[in-house]
């Protein structure tokens, strides 16, 4: 298989493919993040998490227009502005969402699984009912268009780029924002131990809302970095919701480190798969590795604890 | 299962369509105009029902009822909008000429609901219960071989629009789409005289149409064109991940990419190709799977330069195609796109309407055995014919994809394409 | 299937009885009574045989839910991927009537006569090995429930010997049902692809497509679901039941205890997948046909839904559930498609947040203290638990005042 290539053509695959693992890598801790802040730290199953997700998608669709009617002149840079409205947008419905159903079902996992689904179906008809049916396209400045050239062989695409400095930019908002902010200790202290945090004073329901809140924020962006590479449509979200859950499971469920080292195991060995084989077997073969592991390990890469 | 179905004025499809009627001039008229008028109404008074119907359909002294069978709720109502627009207009049009035989057209419209066991119950009904005479839908594949079996047992005749992957031929179904081969092979043979193209990436979703076409595809390449196939490459459908593939691509540098993805996947494809640097205008991309819908959701700019391969385009320009478009944006909004399957599905009641009026008759048997040879000249896409396996003879044309949206026409083929929907040596 | 067992209890018996030895008590005698009344006289009667057909192909549904009451509503086990062993017993039996279908005569204009359609397009020359005893019936029906079962019985092994549950088990369940649809829609030469297995005829030379065959079938279909209810009713009453209950409650207290817990999750899964598995196989006697589009992610979790509406503890609630939702399904998706996703993503969210108990609690808090009331009977004490089981709902499903 190998042999039908050339030492610098070998070079050129290994370079190429390592840039596609990573976009592919980016895609997946972009998709994680925030439903590993939502299932690991609040252990809540978010079934629409695709759905908010293709809410920031649509919201960068809508500033896109937006611009291009009033302010032309801007253009170029509309992303920027459409990732944070994309942001509120998400985060607004997540924590209106964790007001009306999610805090009755803290202590029912599997209930919010079937309570998130619906939601799932409610905002995809939502979606259907507003902006039809059919996917819409996102038009894109200009300048995030094309690839960098490296050398002759290897060329990497601008989007690519971007959307891996967005999860790099987004990863460590999230580190410092868990592990070296006030709130992010808040937000452990009621993980570990909810009864003692709200002893000791903190408003374990105002954490739980802005927890909720970010991670579906974190969604939102995720929608519109992907209106890049992916496709906008009602039903768009759903496509990503195993992936993204095998993410998280496999990383272990309470480690944000576990979750971009899945996220990174799992890129890498699909897309070296997709090289060497077919996109469909890639995919297969990845999944039911991911499910032997976990069967052989449940606990996942990076876990405290499955076993009760 | 609904009564709507009874009660005309009740369902507001039924009641959409009437008003619909009522607006439409009388000379909306296609192909034969007041001359086929004329020949209907003397039809009709030389063929009383009891001669024209001798099976039990539900054909009336001035009524006659079809069946509309297509998804316009679930995941495939996106592409079969299209198509029950088409078939609407057709007979309406049909209508506003004099109907069949003398006969007004009644139709039902039932829901697939993009589920195939619910195409399967919708078929018995609208057979079994409404005795359509003739019932034009589905799509898929799926669901047109979950609705087969039904139209063979019960003995309906079917009209299906879809450019598809061959291998079948029934009695009981007109094929008014392309099979594979009518769509690929000339369109090949195209791009190898145009673009001198030596070397051949194939790549589609992974489910029976692509494969199959592939499969036609790699056989003419490799046995009739003596070119090379450099990679074959199929992806589940909904994949948005191609950056492997065009990482493969690059590498092979293929003359020309072969695609058949479907589906949002599309989107995934061409945006990534373009952000992978690949320029179409430079790189030749045929395809047979992106029509004018598609095309909706791609975004013009994604995919322009790259090369469709199928019988119709909007853009198409003859004085059939002239009157058809204008009378399709008219009912339907002037931004309604007309892809090549809307086409399709446009001549299946005209075609059905020639066949009564040569049998004589609505009975299926002398339907089915009236079909092959029909001829309709009024077609937007130009001359068609039915030919002895029920498929249309056509014309393959190859378009190039502008920015805005549409195909410019940049070759037809001189003669029809004889359907052949088993084909020898590319099995 | 096991045969049926036949109720061990009258009418007469105590309307206390709560003896172990019996299958129902008397509430739960009434609710079978009914279930049982409606399938097999009142929807036959009621019905023309194309609505039939389509409450059979329900049914087929309700198998799947049942299995789901078992191994979530007492088990606390949610599967998400129910639909792969749905899919599994119907492809099985599809196998075997395809063969059937494929014989040598009606296959003579392909390049290898006597194997299925599909597989002559796809260049496939000769008969996988794996169809080969696909030619049996007995085979074929074994198949259908063991298949399924080993395939269960597997990914139960792994998961609850290693003490995983509840939420992870759901995601992995959930990933299996996409590998399984992948799978099939990819290995087409193999499985139909995407198309599924089309065209199935006859079942030892019995055409399967008639009026009368399908009238037939509604009624094995029919037996055979009450055949499970009686065995789901035999788990619920038996020991296992309640010690099924009691994990869900508290695992480790049971463990502790000397049960072996995870043997008695695998075989309520293995359980619940050979349920799934039947209605499998009878909805490709009834409908005609097998695809994958009954294997996935959202047919699978669909599934979970008719066992919540009709209360996920009650057996025979999870029959009228999928009775129910899949009538206003077809209603209402065909008045109001737009309205039907809200629908149902009401149903989901309604069912979790407001009666957790489904049709089943709506029955025990609100009909069932007036009917006792107008039967004279004392009111029953309000002992019971989610598990309690006799139950029916409010309000007939409206197939039997369909027509």
């Amino acid at each position: 298989m190998l042999g039908d290539y050339t030492p610098d053509q070998l070079l050129s695959i290994f370079a190429m493919q390592g840039f596609a693992g990573l976009i592919l890598f980016s895609v997946f801790v972009l998709m994680a993040l925030g439903l590993a802040i939502i299932f690991g730290q609040m252990g809540v199953i978010n079934m629409a998490h695709g759905e908010f997700m293709i809410l920031g998608a649509y919201t960068t669709f809508l500033t896109s227009k937006l611009f291009a009617l009033y302010l032309p002149a801007l253009f170029p840079i509309y992303f920027f502005v459409a990732m944070i409205l994309a942001f509120i947008a998400a985060g607004a419905l997540g924590m209106l969402v964790e007001w009306a159903l999610i805090r009755h079902l803290y202590r029912r996992p599997l209930d919010t699984l079937l309570a998130t689904w619906g939601l799932s179906l409610i905002l995809q008809q939502t979606y259907r009912s507003v902006f039809g049916a059919r996917e819409v396209g996102v038009e894109l400045p200009q300048w995030t268009m094309g690839a960098v050239s490296l050398t002759d062989t290897i060329e990497v695409p601008i989007n690519g780029i971007f959307v891996m400095v967005l999860t790099l930019l987004i990863t460590a908002a999230v580190g410092l924002l868990m592990y070296r902010s006030g709130w992010g200790r808040k937000v452990r202290a009621v993980v570990q131990n909810r009864t003692m945090a709200g002893a000791v004073g903190i408003d374990t329901e105002k954490v739980d809302r802005m927890t909720f809140g970010i991670g579906c924020g974190i969604a939102g962006v995720a929608g519109s970095a992907f209106t890049m590479i992916g496709s906008t449509g009602p039903t768009s979200g759903q496509l990503y919701i195993v992936d993204t859950f095998l993410v998280v499971v496999f990383g272990g469920a309470q480690s944000l480190l576990g979750t971009i080292a899945s996220a990174f195991t799992i890129s890498q060995t699909r897309s070296t798969l997709e090289f060497f084989t077919s996109g469909s077997m890639a995919q297969v073969v990845t999944l039911l590795g991911v499910v032997i592991i976990l069967m052989l390990r449940p606990q996942g890469l990076f876990a405290l604890k499955v076993r009760r | 299962m609904s009564r709507d179905h009874d009660d005309p004025i009740s369902s507001p499809l039924r009641r959409k369509l009437l008003q619909a009627l009522a607006a439409v001039p009388a000379a909306g008229a296609l192909g034969t105009g007041t001359l086929g008028l004329a020949a209907s109404r003397a039809l009709a008074a030389t063929s009383p029902t009891s001669g024209v119907n001798t099976t039990g359909l539900a054909v009336t002294d001035d009524t006659v009822t079809v069946g509309i069978l297509h998804s316009v709720t679930g995941t495939m109502a996106i592409s079969e909008t299209g198509s029950v627009e088409a078939e609407k207009l057709a007979i309406e049009q049909i209508n506003a000429q004099g109907g069949v035989l003398g006969r007004k057209i009644l139709t039902i419209q039932e829901d697939g609901q993009s589920d195939w066991p619910t195409f399967a119950e919708k078929a018995r009904k609208l057979l079994v219960d409404d005795h359509c005479a003739a019932v034009f839908g589905c799509w898929t594949s799926a669901s047109r071989k979950a609705v087969l079996p039904v139209f063979e047992q019960y003995n309906g005749m079917l009209y299906y629009p879809t450019f598809y992957e061959g291998l079948e031929q029934s009695k009981n179904v007109i094929y008014t789409g392309q099979e594979a081969t009518q769509q690929i092979l000339a369109g090949l043979n195209w791009v190898q005289d145009e673009k001198k193209a030596k070397s051949f990436y194939l790549l589609g979703s992974d489910y029976i149409w692509p494969r199959t076409s592939n499969k036609i595809a790699r056989k003419h390449i490799e046995n009739v064109l003596h070119g090379k196939v450099v990679g074959e490459e199929y992806f589940p459908l909904g994949h948005t991940q191609f950056n492997s593939v065009i990482n493969k691509i690059k590498l092979t540098k293929p003359d020309v990419i072969y695609a058949i993805v479907v589906g949002g996947s599309n989107v995934a494809f061409y945006k990534q190709l373009k952000a992978a640097g690949i320029d179409l205008s430079k790189q030749t991309l045929m395809t047979i799977s992106v029509t004018e819908d598609e095309i909706l959701g791609i975004g013009g700019e994604n995919i322009a330069g790259a090369y469709a391969c199928m019988k119709y385009f909007e853009s198409l320009k003859n004085p059939n195609n002239e009157k058809f478009v204008p009378a399709f944006q008219a009912k339907y909004g002037k931004d309604a796109v007309i892809g090549d399957v809307t086409q399709a599905a446009y001549l299946g009641p005209w075609l059905w309407k020639l066949t009564c009026e040569k049998a004589g008759s609505f009975d299926i048997d002398k339907i089915a055995a009236a079909s092959p040879g029909i001829e309709f000249k009024g077609a937007p896409e130009g001359y068609v014919r039915i030919h002895e396996n029920h498929h249309l003879w056509s014309k393959t044309r190859v378009g190039r994809a502008r920015p805005d949206g549409q195909y410019d026409v940049v070759y037809e083929t001189a003669d029809l394409m004889e359907p052949n929907p088993f084909p020898k040596g590319y099995q | 299937m096991p045969s049926a067992p036949a109720p061990a209890t009258g009418p007469a018996a105590s309307p206390a009885a709560r003896d172990e030895s019996t299958l129902f008590d008397t509430k739960e005698w009434l609710a079978f009574a009914l279930v049982a009344a409606v399938i097999l006289v009142v929807f036959p009667l009621c019905l023309d045989a194309f609505r039939l057909n389509l409450v059979g192909k329900y049914l087929t549904y309700a198998y799947v839910a049942l299995g789901l009451v078992l191994c979530w509503g007492f088990g606390g086990i949610l599967s998400l991927g129910q639909g792969v062993f749905f899919g599994l017993g119907g492809y099985c039996i599809a196998m075997f009537l395809k063969l059937e279908a494929s014989s040598a005569a009606n296959t003579k204009i392909q390049s290898t006569p006597g194997i299925p359609d599909f597989m002559d397009w796809n260049q496939i020359t000769a008969l996988p090995w794996m169809w080969q005893p696909f030619h049996s019936l007995p085979f074929a029906l074994l198949a259908v429930v063991l298949v399924p079962v080993l395939v269960a019985f597997v990914i139960g092994a792994a998961m609850f010997k290693r003490r995983v549950g509840g939420v992870y088990f759901a995601i992995i369940t959930q990933a299996v049902a996409a590998i399984a649809t992948i799978l099939i829609v990819g290995q087409q030469g193999y499985t139909g692809g995407i198309n599924g297995i089309t065209d199935l005829r006859t079942l030892h030379g019995w055409d399967i497509r008639q009026d009368g065959a399908k009238e037939m079938l509604y009624f094995v279909n029919a037996g055979l679901l009450i055949g499970c209810i009686l065995l789901a009713q035999f788990v619920k009453r038996s020991k296992f039941g309640r010690i099924l209950v009691a994990m869900r409650g508290k695992e480790d207290r049971v463990r502790f205890s000397g049960y072996n817990v995870a043997n008695f999750k695998i075989f309520v899964f293995c359980l619940a997948a050979a349920f799934a598995a039947v209605g499998g196989a009878m909805f490709t006697l009834q409908v005609g046909f097998m695809s994958p589009s009954f294997v996935g992610i959202v047919p699978s979790i669909e599934m979970v839904i008719y066992a919540a509406v009709g209360g996920r503890t009650s057996i025979f609630g999870a029959i009228w559930g999928t009775l129910l939702v899949n009538y206003a399904k077809t209603s209402l998706s065909e008045s109001f498609p737009q309205l039907w996703l809200f629908g149902l993503g009401a149903l989901y969210i309604g069912v979790v947040m407001l009666f957790p108990d489904g049709l089943a609690g709506l029955w025990n808090s609100h009909a069932q203290p007036t009917l006792d009331r107008l039967l004279g009977r004392r009111p029953t004490p309000a002992v019971q638990g989610p598990a309690s089981g006799a139950t029916q709902p409010a309000t007939l499903p409206p197939q039997t005042a369909a027509e």
